[in-house]
């Protein structure tokens, strides 16, 4: 690359960030022997990249009922997640796209007493939509929201580790655990504990929709839609560059994608896999897939027979081709799994060898070690686990049959499937959405006491680890006890983990962004504040 | 008493009981139903401390019978109570505020394609009977019977595809709020109101022909044509007259449809409709919500029939002055 | 024609009955013809699906969406199962379904619209009463929580079904059979002392058969249409099961996809036509049927 080249390059990327006219600009490509076309071309497409501030931002949204309300604690699902949370609220911390924990509303947090004392101080000038400046008391009041006798909240469970919650002065928080947990940090930025306003009666408002994100509170009509307008006041830098971001609940998929075809939303997220191909080739459209945390798994009850055999467990695991089912039933859309629900992008994650794939001679040999000619099972499954567990049954079942082992695929009414099969039937179907920690992760449904314990396993090793590991700073130390943990889960335990699977969605090519977030759906559920237009 | 006067005054206070009848069996069924409104908004996160603590908090730890007759007697009221959702907040969601919305969407949806479907059918039902066996006949009649074999999204589907993606004429989707102006709802609702007469138009259509034909053969016809009264006028002014009894049957029955039936329409085109609402309402067992629908769709159904009857009545001498 | 007529009245008695079929299919129209055909194909279909189906109903054969040729005549579905043999067997189950459904609600709704009409009196007003409560709750959304309630078998499907669509038959039948009840011929049979049961078959029913069985075509397409809807909403029949309804609802993603891609993929399209064709057939031959028994001579 010559010198003119470089000077070129220089002005091109301040005349995109507006500090050279593009007059000026094409001026010096001029000068400099470029054609007048290439001096557009050159423009157009350094601009392209670039973010631009303006525009209404459209979202068409697969969930979204009637019931949705403005209680975060209550929040059910990506609609609310990522309207009421992602785009008008924060949290304490965020994860950011690369799995990182990052303060948000707190500007820094430090661990003392072996993580089992936590302070966090809220960022200075930081202020709710209607002017107020947040301090520790709304943080406190926020949280504790969630801890209250009678609440409802889904993230009561998750700070029942916090013994004390007080506010040291205006900015700073101070939390007490039960043990030492060096990830606390993780837990605070769920998108059910948004930092809310306080209310003079010491409870918190979240009625009113006022919170701190980049876009302040427009219209919600529950199961509909919910708009939001650009907040002039927000405290990132470089973030929230639409005017306006309107969320719509569409529940039809095909509706979702004609939607986005003619032009009437610029998002959509879970795209239909069967017409994914016919999607890609529009011109207009952009599909995304991101492998999350999320997983299809089917669980055993392992203090039920004959799943109380590690054996028998085991041979169960080489039963299935999963490599089949993600190409038959998911058309390739996701990465298998390897009974470890611990997705590869999480910090700390490794992968359990020897890996679990078909292999019908290990499977018999298996058995007749645990003494069995034959096995067979029922195993309960509805497409409420999730979409295509059925079919994955089914599949499963023929594959099996070469093992020496009959599955009994049992179709359970959708309605219900979580409070009448999920915990109460021997085998079943199941769906975790990933936790962005190992430790948050296992301590929420392999944790000998978790009220999640999907596979009543207790295993007397791995939850000794899981407690030291939660207060150990040396992270060598730390990987070294996760990686043993989930040689344990994978050996030993009651989970089938079949596949983690995609979030496949689609997007208008005029619309920008960064490296795209793992942990949910929506980048991160972050998309309003994340993404921007580029023409 | 006039009969007719008669016989709406009974039919009113019937109708009365089949309200009732119908929220007892709407109420049961909810019962019967597995899980709760706690269970179905938790999901797969709720834990037994959290369901009761939602289950003490919207009364649902108390038998049925004692939420039945507090609902009934809210009802009676004329209190149709909040929703479940943000019962225990202190943003309630009052019922009727819920459904009012909605309703106008549902009832502005079924009168624009009411006003259309009603008079085409008609139309298109006498000529088919004048022109019985024509190929005009053979046309409307595989035409029609096309629309009403396909199924409503497919319909609805095939519409977008050509008036809203292929050529931008139509939206989409046919969000409206209550900012919406009229002009602009109508042509939100257009696409919406142009599938549900396709629908409904082949049943109006062709129950009108049909009872048209079956008068043809009576005596009164017969000597009709044998005066030599011309065909199309022995069609309108001696058979029309005669055949309204069960055209108004199939007419109410239709014009309740649209009212009662469009939940998948209202699913593809996005449009806030009642339908919707109560497919919702079950799914979380939203009880309060769900019976207030059920009872407007009742109420409609029973007026609507009502008047089909009245048109009955009016229309055979012999039910209007019995002997 | 008009000449013939009197000749075949005159002899009527004498001829056997094939050869009064003969006659009848005969004078039959084009659209009669059709009809007649097609139904005939498709109960072939349906009675000998697994003989003339290449591949097994459920069958996983080749990659997803193949484009039809040799192998597959009509291409594969979205898990690579043969359409053509799917849409065979979807006749067998769809057709079946609506068949028993149909047949059970005109038996249930037809005689009981009959018999009120009648009777009047308490007994109308009673079954009138718990008609017009189960005819005032939303068919769809009803079934949808019948069938979560007691399960979603097929014969629960076909047995709620048929429930609800036989309100709506015997609404039909009572308010026709109400115009004719008042019919001088039927005050006359009263008179005359004829009991309940003659009455009802020799007087009512034929007076009332042209507008029920225009219903009968009508209702059991609306058959389909409800299985299509309810598997629209995620119930209905229980996969791998090939039924038309539902092939369509599975593919409904694929509607908005025509021309503008490829490879084009047409797999709604075949059911949904399956469906048309017979609805068409049916309505047709119901038509032809309605002519004759309206006692109208061919005008032709």
């Amino acid at each position: 690359m010559n010198e003119t080249q470089n000077k070129l390059n220089a002005a091109l990327r301040q005349a995109v960030r507006g500090k050279l006219s593009r007059r000026e600009f094409t001026q010096l490509a001029l000068a400099s022997g470029v054609t007048l076309a290439a001096a557009n071309t050159m423009f157009a497409s350094a601009a392209r990249a670039e973010p631009k501030k303006g525009g209404v931002l459209k979202i068409g949204v697969g969930h979204g009922a009637t019931t949705d309300s403005m209680d975060p604690g209550l929040y059910p699902d990506q609609f609310t997640g990522t309207a009421l949370w992602g785009t008008l609220a924060n949290s304490l911390t965020e994860i950011d796209a690369d799995g990182n924990v990052i303060g948000d509303v707190a500007e820094s947090f430090e661990p003392a007493d072996g993580a089992k004392k936590w302070v966090f101080k809220v960022r200075k000038g930081i202020t709710f939509h209607n002017g107020k400046p947040v301090t520790a008391e709304d943080v406190v009041a926020s949280l504790a929201h969630h801890q209250a006798e009678n609440s409802k909240s889904a993230a009561k469970s998750l700070l029942k580790e916090i013994t004390s919650l007080k506010a040291d002065g205006p900015d700073t928080v101070v939390f007490e655990l039960t043990g030492g947990n060096a990830d606390f940090p993780y837990t605070v930025s769920d998108y059910h504990m948004p930092i809310m306003p306080k209310k003079d009666d010491g409870s918190v408002d979240w009625e009113s929709g006022i919170r701190t994100g980049a876009y302040s509170l427009d219209k919600f009509t529950p199961g509909v839609q919910a708009s939001f307008n650009k907040n002039p006041n927000y405290h990132k830098e470089g973030k929230g560059w639409f005017d306006r971001v309107e969320f719509l609940s569409i529940k039809d998929v095909a509706a979702r994608t004609n939607a986005l075809l003619s032009g009437e939303i610029q998002y959509m997220d879970r795209c239909d896999l069967k017409t994914l191909d016919q999607l890609k080739q529009s011109p207009d459209h952009t599909v995304s897939e991101i492998t999350g945390y999320g997983h299809y798994i089917y669980v055993m009850n392992v203090t039920a027979k004959p799943f109380d055999n590690p054996d028998v467990r085991n041979a169960i695991k080489y039963s299935m081709n999963r490599d089949d089912v993600l190409e038959k039933v998911f058309l390739g859309h996701g990465t298998v799994g390897n009974d470890n629900p611990i997705a590869p992008t999480v910090k700390f994650a490794v992968d359990p060898q020897p890996r679990h794939s078909y292999n019908p001679d290990k499977a018999r040999e298996l058995l007749k070690k645990a003494g069995l000619e034959t096995l067979s099972f029922d195993l309960s499954v509805a497409d409420a686990a999730f979409a295509g567990a059925v079919d994955s049954a089914i599949l499963w079942k023929e594959h099996a049959k070469a093992c020496g082992i009959e599955i009994n695929v049992i179709r359970e009414p959708d309605d219900g499937y979580w409070d009448n099969v999920w915990l109460k039937k021997p085998f079943v179907a199941s769906y975790w959405s990933g936790r962005p920690t190992v430790d948050w992760m296992m301590t929420t449904a392999y944790a000998a006491d978790a009220a999640w314990n999907d596979t009543f396993w207790k295993n007397p090793k791995f939850n000794e680890l899981l407690i030291a590991a939660r207060s150990e700073t040396d992270e060598a130390k730390r990987a070294a006890m996760y990686a043993e943990m989930q040689q344990i889960l994978h050996d030993d335990g009651g989970l089938i983990n079949m596949l983690f699977n995609s979030y496949v969605e689609a997007h208008a090519k005029t619309l920008g962004h960064g490296k795209i977030a793992a942990n949910w759906q929506l980048d991160g559920m972050r998309i309003a504040e994340r993404w921007w237009y580029t023409a | 008493m006039h009969p007719v006067l008669k016989t709406v005054l009974q039919r009113l206070g019937l109708g009365l009981l089949t309200l009732f009848v119908v929220s007892v069996v709407i109420f049961a069924s909810l019962e019967l139903l597995p899980g709760g409104f706690a269970e179905a908004i938790l999901g797969q996160g709720a834990t037994p401390e959290t369901v009761a603590a939602f289950n003490r908090e919207i009364g649902l730890d108390r038998p049925a019978f004692v939420r039945y007759l507090e609902w009934i007697g809210g009802v009676l009221m004329g209190d149709f109570g909040y929703s479940y959702a943000g019962l225990g907040g202190s943003i309630k969601r009052s019922v009727s505020e819920l459904i009012a919305p909605r309703l106008y969407n549902t009832f502005f949806l079924a009168a624009m394609t009411a006003i259309v479907a009603v008079p085409l059918s008609l139309l298109l039902g006498v000529l088919a009977a004048l022109y019985r066996n024509s190929w005009y006949d053979r046309i409307v009649n595989s035409v029609t019977l096309t629309t009403i074999a396909t199924p409503e999204f497919f319909i609805a589907y095939l519409l977008m595809f050509f008036f809203a993606i292929k050529n931008k004429w139509f939206y989409t989707l046919s969000t409206v709020s209550g900012s919406t102006d009229l002009w602009e709802h109508m042509y939100r609702a257009a696409l919406p109101a142009i599938t549900l007469t396709l629908v409904i138009v082949a049943h109006m259509m062709r129950m009108t022909r049909a009872a048209l034909i079956n008068l043809l053969a009576s005596p009164y016809m017969e000597m009709a044509q044998l005066k030599g009264v011309p065909r199309r006028e022995a069609i309108i002014k001696h058979a029309l007259p005669n055949a309204w009894a069960p055209i108004a049957t199939v007419i109410a029955f239709n014009l309740a449809y649209l009212v009662v039936g469009v939940v998948v329409v209202e699913v593809v085109y996005v449009y806030p409709g009642i339908g919707q609402l109560m497919v919702d309402a079950v799914s979380s067992r939203d009880m309060p919500v769900v019976q207030a629908c059920a009872l407007i769709f009742a109420a409609t159904y029973i007026l609507l029939n009502l008047s089909a009857d009245i048109v009955s009545i009016i229309t055979n001498p012999r039910l209007l002055h019995p002997k | 024609m008009t000449a013939q007529a009197p000749d075949i009245r005159s002899v009527r008695a004498r001829r056997s009955f094939f050869e009064n079929v003969k006659r009848t299919l005969a004078t039959a129209p084009i659209s009669a013809w059709f009809g007649m055909i097609v139904i005939l194909v498709y109960v072939i279909a349906a009675v000998f699906a697994p003989l003339i189906a290449p591949y097994g109903e459920a069958e996983v054969v080749g990659k997803a969406y193949q484009p039809s040729g040799p192998a597959f005549w009509l291409g594969t579905d979205q898990i690579g199962r043969d359409l053509f043999s799917r849409l065979i067997y979807g006749a067998r189950n769809t057709v079946g379904i609506a068949f028993m459904t149909t047949m059970l609600s005109f038996l249930i709704g037809g005689t009981l619209g009959v018999l009120t009409a009648l009777k009047r009196g308490w007994l109308d007003q009673g079954i009138s009463r718990i008609v017009d409560a189960f005819l005032a709750i939303p068919v769809l959304i009803f079934a949808l929580m019948l069938l979560a309630v007691f399960g979603k078998s097929i014969w629960m499907l076909i047995l709620i079904l048929a429930l609800l669509d036989s309100t709506r038959v015997f609404r039909l039948a009572r308010a026709t059979a109400l115009n004719v009840v008042v019919m001088d011929y039927v005050e006359a049979a009263k008179l005359r002392g004829e009991g309940m049961g003659w009455i009802i078959f020799k007087e009512v029913l034929p007076n009332i058969l042209p507008p029920m069985i225009t219903e009968f075509g009508l209702r059991f397409c609306f058959v389909f249409l409800t299985i299509s809807a309810l598997s629209f909403l995620g119930v209905g029949i229980q996969p791998p099961t090939a039924d038309w309804g539902s092939m369509v609802a599975e593919s409904k993603t694929l509607i908005t996809f025509p021309v503008r891609t490829f490879p084009y993929i047409p797999a709604p399209f075949y059911p949904a036509i399956a469906i048309a064709l017979l609805t068409v057939a049916i309505n047709f031959v119901v038509d032809w049927f309605l002519h004759k028994t309206s006692g109208l001579r061919d005008e032709l």
